[in-house]
């Protein structure tokens, strides 16, 4: 039980790798926030509870600011602190230059790096060190990804804004870290097309894609005392993609 | 002394004399960015709020921090 007692914001929780992070931060005795647009989020709060745990969910869209704002709301009211804040909430969008719609990639800006920022600079006035701060960046954001220029560009700025937050809430007793996985088995990864996946595939050097646990697995090394003291790290979770 | 005020004492570091409605960011050694931050967030959790950043980026004073909490419905007299 690596997170008894705390208490984690989780967006972007109603699947895949986000869905992972909930149900480990569960198993592991945090009680959880868990935000999505999507109706699932409400059956897996359901769920975790039925399961034994303290759950509360949102169901909203974390780019705007009302949700923001009603999930950081929530944390305050119910448990009147928060410990762990995971940005997990993401979209992925396949073009290639020369056919990427403009307005398309300020939504994927919006969506996977403003609403990064935006969620962090309310949560951490309810943080009071020690706390952490998770933020799931990608192995294309530092290596780029042919036919995801947009969304390697986003992730490149999820890490930069994670290095920079790292130095100001140090102070704080804040940590901020972020977790970039490889080629993990999700809807989202599957919805890319064939030719894409399987080429991601072919470059894993342990021979399988992720699993979404590898990548909560990290997270609750993130969220617990265990990281007590690392900080600005961005944590490669790639089954040897960049070694 | 109101829980307003109290925050500013508290989170600046400064007298209950030293809070006035013409008190300003930077007008005192502690309420600078950071102190800003730290204020806010007292502000927040005094009155079980979460502000809006365009309204923490405009308190500058005082006055100005009263004037927002009561454009936000929050009834700091009864504080």
């Amino acid at each position: 039980m690596l997170l008894n007692g705390k208490v984690a914001l989780i967006t972007g929780a109603s699947r895949g790798i986000g869905r992972a992070i909930a149900e480990a931060f569960v198993s592991h005795g945090a009680a959880i926030v868990i935000v999505a647009r999507s109706a699932e989020i409400v059956a897996l709060a359901d769920s975790l509870r039925r399961a034994g745990g303290n759950v509360v969910a949102v169901q909203g869209d974390i780019t705007t600011d009302a949700t923001v704002r009603e999930c950081v709301n929530v944390c305050r009211k119910q448990f009147g602190r928060l410990d762990v804040l995971v940005n997990n909430a993401g979209v992925l969008q396949q073009s290639l230059l020369g056919m990427i719609a403009i307005e398309g990639a300020r939504e994927l800006f919006n969506a996977n790096v403003i609403s990064t920022l935006n969620l962090t600079q309310v949560a951490v006035r309810l943080m009071k060190g020690p706390a952490s701060i998770i933020n799931i960046s990608s192995f294309a954001g530092s290596h780029g990804l042919p036919g995801l220029s947009v969304y390697s560009a986003t992730k490149a700025a999820v890490s930069g804004f994670t290095l920079a937050a790292a130095k100001e809430l140090a102070p704080r007793g804040i940590r901020v870290n972020a977790i970039a996985p490889g080629f993990i088995d999700t809807e989202m990864m599957r919805a890319l097309p064939q030719e894409i996946f399987e080429r991601n595939a072919k470059s894993i050097r342990m021979g399988r894609a992720g699993a979404p646990l590898d990548v909560a697995n990290a997270a609750v090394f993130f969220g617990s005392d265990l990281s007590s003291y690392v900080t600005g790290q961005i944590l490669g979770v790639d089954g040897g993609m960049q070694a | 002394m109101s829980k307003l005020a109290n925050c500013f004492v508290e989170a600046l570091g400064i007298s209950p004399e030293q809070v006035t409605d013409d008190l300003a960011y930077q007008s005192v050694p502690r309420w600078d960015s950071v102190g800003h931050m730290a204020l806010v967030a007292s502000i927040e959790d005094a009155f079980g709020v979460t502000l809006d950043t365009n309204d923490i980026i405009a308190m500058s004073t005082f006055a100005r921090a009263r004037e927002i909490l009561q454009n936000s419905g929050i009834n700091i007299s009864a504080a």
